[in-house]
């Protein structure tokens, strides 16, 4: 067992790219060793803003030796055609060969025997390749050369147990040479193996190796210094993953901030910091506002504790927040309402119109819903027609996360109802399967009716969802009805066109939240337009099924329904009236009366919208079904009792359907 | 040259700095190109020579105009006209980015104090046909330069890939000087501001581009420079034709910052320019490679 180290260093490797690049070298060196004969358990990569490491503890120095055989001509083929085969097999004579036999008789194998080759040996040869072909999503040539790579390539080191592993690729030569940080220890280091390397990347070098390391230390730094100042964090995730490919040795430093921004909308200034400077704003620890203060991570330790750093920064910061103060100074120099007309010009889609267009069918569409909701119509038009008049506002040109955000503050400042303001803000939402869902009525109308507009506009023009492909987020849309309506229990009919797609959308949800396929199946008729009672019935029809009755039920129906299918496709005409005279049984009448009672009541349960009613309404039905099949022999050999008993088993069935379909049941 | 302790250097000592940094380091030090340019890229310096087989470094100041960004001399950070500090080495050196951050050192920047980060941002411009991969470089936070290595000029894959540098000069002089308005950035050591040299212009430009300046003309303008760029073109000569070629571009900038270019007659100006810089690199590309 040997161990290889491989580090590829370079020029910065843009921070979005680093996750990637170091799996897939993982992947690829995996890949090629593999197909080489090369058995191992032990890889690990390692992705940082100037380098791409790879280190596999157990590699074996040698491929293992391997025999394969080929199969040759007929014993006593013509001399010629054996004469070929030595040759290609490179074997001197017969002699070492072997007769072998099969149906058409005896034929010639050659044992060709294969030495393990050296790993040095193989590794020269697939880490060039491997290079050269390096999935990066672009990638550039420099200077007079022609190979390519994310940035310009300074230096591999490659080691096999310590010793050089020699190669060129883009005129460079491995060696066994690292640099370290470029200010704080260029380097170069000469490393003798994986943990030697670590330590002096890390130790002399001013190098964190690892990304997790360098995070983790930030996250350190970040709590220590909120814990000094009373702040909390706004957390970040994506903007810690970032940061920590952006610097090699982190340093977090708390920047002043120039106090008299504070009277910005939070969200614009904790975009502006995140976006465009990379910073985490922080709050007031007591307090929940905003601090005037951000938190900035460096790449250099510096002799002045960084005082210089967290300065020309804020500085930095206050150029930025000057501009989204002219923003928003001028963007409230207008109302919503006077750029609506400037819609107009916002292309929504080729074939669909402007903006504009859009708003005022959605207002239309907002206002008719609006009853549906318990929303003032009048509110809802309203929201609804000044729901995307942000979209040319400065602030959200440059910010387009903003939108709505800004709409609400805009709406608020032009002396809007809050009702109307905060539609603006909340009818993009739920933007994912984890987003808020709008829970005022207003919001709720304009948010349907925005969603709902899209739909059916994309459908209009055939551009529906397909495969992977959905540019237009329509899954997203319809899954955002779905939750609004459920959250919010409105009774909306879902219109014919998109009916099935909104089928398909609800089992994915149903599905997600822990509701068994077959029992949506059970419940979902292809022209079922309420979801709301699609899914009370479903609940109610799992909650069923999970007790010991519904269980023994289901079993019992599922029986009947065996015995009426077998029948059926005997071409015997089952459906027919039940006729009591003919019941030899106490049993039977027994069943068929808890069929009449149970249907009657199921029914008027279901007419009354009480799924769990009627669940409780079939219950009963488990004893008498259970009974029959005890006592009674459907098979009898008067055909007219027998023919009247399978009726009274597909009376089950009928006096189930009203409330599921039981055959789609898994039993 | 300066030293952390040496009073920060004014906006003309950043300019000779850079000139003589990068006159030291064997570049031919032009001087600005005597058109309106939107970008230093678009000096012929780089954006011809970038093109061909022959090895070339220079370094040169162009003034710079983006009608659109005019503020009338009261936005302090934002200007219709100032300069770029262009650094263009072909072939790309192996010690490119060491070469830049000396030139940091050179213009009083600590790299012992101060945290410079190389910040992924590929740049482009179509209306030349041009793209290349580097970074934004972040001193303490601020944006002092474009790190690019050219892919592609005028529709055509570089060979060898040169290596750009751009500066933007005032944004770096507010920071070496530390003030927070471009017009109170130190001229020179005697006493000359920033805006005592050019508030007034912003002022006056700001109005011809955004309120006078005649729309009919400078469409003519375009159709003109289009006409006599394709002329020298047929003629075979790339130099001349790329001249019109910036004049049909500047047209553009100031009718798009009189507001009447529409998205897509956009789209088609653009298409146009990019149209005539392709046929001045492939000529230019033949000449040179002939010669």
């Amino acid at each position: 067992m040997a161990e290889l180290l491989l580090e590829i260093f370079s020029e910065e490797i843009p921070a979005r790219m680093q996750v990637k690049a170091v799996n897939d070298l993982q992947r690829l060196l995996s890949k090629a060793l593999t197909e080489a004969g090369f058995e191992f358990a032990d890889i690990q990569g390692f992705a940082g803003p100037r380098r791409l490491t790879c280190v596999i503890a157990d590699l074996p120095i040698k491929s293992p030796d391997v025999t394969e055989e080929r199969k040759g001509p007929r014993v006593g083929a013509p001399e010629q055609a054996l004469a070929g085969f030595l040759r290609g097999a490179g074997i001197a004579s017969l002699d070492d060969c072997e007769q072998r036999e099969d149906k058409k008789g005896k034929f010639w194998v050659a044992k060709l025997h294969k030495s393990g080759r050296a790993a040095t040996e193989v590794l020269t040869e697939i880490i060039p390749q491997i290079m050269a072909d390096f999935p990066w999503p672009k990638s550039m040539k420099w200077g007079f050369g022609n190979f390519r790579w994310v940035r310009p390539i300074h230096g591999i080191v490659c080691i096999l147990d310590g010793r050089i592993v020699p190669f060129e690729i883009a005129g460079i030569e491995s060696g066994n040479q690292i640099f370290g940080h470029r200010i704080m220890g260029p380097g170069p280091f000469t490393v003798s193996s994986f943990a030697n390397y670590r330590q002096q990347l890390e130790g002399v070098g001013r190098v964190l190796l690892d990304a997790d390391d360098r995070k983790a230390k930030i996250s350190q730094q970040i709590s220590e210094i909120c814990n000094q100042n009373n702040l909390a964090l706004v957390q970040d995730n994506a903007l810690l993953d970032e940061v920590s490919g952006l610097a090699e040795w982190p340093v977090t430093l708390l920047g002043q901030m120039d106090e008299g921004f504070l009277d910005l909308p939070a969200e614009v200034i904790t975009l502006s910091m995140a976006k465009h400077q990379k910073y985490f704003s922080v709050k007031d620890a007591k307090s929940g506002k905003l601090a005037p203060n951000f938190l900035v991570v460096a790449n250099l330790d510096a002799p002045d504790g960084g005082r210089a750093i967290a300065k020309g920064n804020a500085r930095v910061l206050s150029a930025r927040l000057a501009d989204a103060r002219h923003f928003w100074d001028t963007d409230r120099g207008q109302t919503l309402e006077s750029r609506i007309d400037a819609l107009k010009d916002v292309v929504f889609h080729q074939k669909l119109g402007s903006v504009y267009d859009k708003v005022m069918r959605v207002a239309e569409l907002a206002k008719q819903l609006a009853p549906l909701v318990s929303a003032d119509p009048k509110l809802a038009e309203r929201a609804a027609r000044l729901a995307k008049a942000d979209l040319t506002t400065q602030m959200v040109v440059e910010f387009t996360s903003l939108q709505g955000v800004m709409g609400r503050y805009y709406a608020l400042a032009d002396g809007e109802e809050k009702a109307v303001a905060n539609a603006i803000c909340d009818h993009y939402k739920p933007q994912g399967p984890t987003d808020e869902i709008p829970t005022d009525p207003v919001s709720i109308a304009v948010a349907l009716a925005d969603k709902l507009d899209t739909l059916t506009g994309f459908w209009a023009i055939d551009e529906k969802p397909t495969g992977s492909k959905d540019p237009y987020a329509l899954r997203r849309a319809a899954l955002g009805v779905i939750r609004i309506v459920l959250a919010n229990k409105v009774r909306l009919k879902v219109s014919e066109q998109l009916l099935s797609f909104f089928h398909d959308r609800l089992k994915v949800h149903l599905r997600d939240s822990g509701i068994r396929h077959d029992v949506i199946d059970a419940v979902l008729s292809p022209d079922a337009d309420d979801l709301v009672a699609i899914v009370d019935r479903v609940q109610a029809l799992s909650r069923f099924l999970e007790t010991p009755e519904g269980e023994q039920l289901l079993a019992g129906t599922k029986r009947a329904a065996n015995i009426v299918k077998a029948e059926e496709k005997k071409g015997t005409e089952v459906s027919g009236n039940i006729k009591i005279a003919l019941f030899t049984e106490p049993q039977e009448k027994a069943l068929y009366e808890a069929l009449q009672t149970a249907r009657d009541k199921a029914s008027k349960a279901i007419t009354g919208e009480d799924y769990t009613a009627a669940m409780a309404a079939l219950a009963p039905l488990q004893g008498p079904v259970d009974a029959f099949f005890d006592a009674v022999m459907v098979n009898d050999d008067d055909p007219a009792i027998r023919l009247n008993r399978l009726r009274l088993l597909s009376g089950i069935r009928e006096a189930l359907a009203p409330v599921a379909d039981f055959d789609k049941i898994a039993g | 040259m300066a030293t952390p302790n040496d009073k920060p250097l004014s906006f003309q000592g950043l300019i000779l700095s850079l000139q003589q940094y990068w006159a030291d380091q064997g570049c031919v030090i032009l001087q600005p190109y005597d058109l309106e340019v939107g970008a230093g890229t678009l000096h012929p310096a780089t954006t011809l020579r970038s093109l061909g087989p022959k090895p070339w470094n220079t370094a040169y100041v162009q003034p710079c105009r983006r009608p659109a960004d005019g503020r009338y001399g009261e936005n302090p950070n934002r200007l219709q006209h100032y300069y770029q500090f262009q650094v263009l080495l072909k072939p790309s050196p192996d010690n490119l980015q060491e070469l830049y951050l000396r030139s940091l050192g050179a213009i009083g920047i600590d790299m012992g104090l101060h945290d410079v980060r190389f910040v992924e941002d590929d740049w482009e411009n179509p209306t030349v046909g041009a793209w290349g991969l580097g970074w934004e470089v972040w001193c303490d936070g601020m944006e002092v330069s474009q790190f690019t290595y050219f892919q592609q000029v005028g529709g055509l894959e570089v060979n060898p890939v040169s290596g750009e540098l751009t500066y933007g000069l005032e944004r770096l002089a507010t920071y070496v000087q530390g003030v927070d308005s471009i017009y109170d950035l130190a001229f020179n050591d005697d006493g000359v501001s920033y805006g005592d040299v050019f508030q007034e212009n912003e002022r006056q430009f700001s109005h011809f581009n955004f309120d006078y300046a005649d729309t009919k003309i400078f469409t003519s303008w375009f159709a003109d420079a289009e006409v006599q760029c394709q002329t020298l073109l047929d003629k075979n000569l790339p130099l001349p034709a790329y001249d019109f070629v910036l004049k049909a571009s500047h047209a553009f900038n100031i009718l798009d910052a009189r507001g009447v270019v529409s998205a897509t007659e956009r789209a088609s100006f653009i298409k146009r320019v990019r149209d005539l810089a392709k046929g001045c690199a492939e000529a230019w590309v033949e000449l040179e490679g002939a010669g």
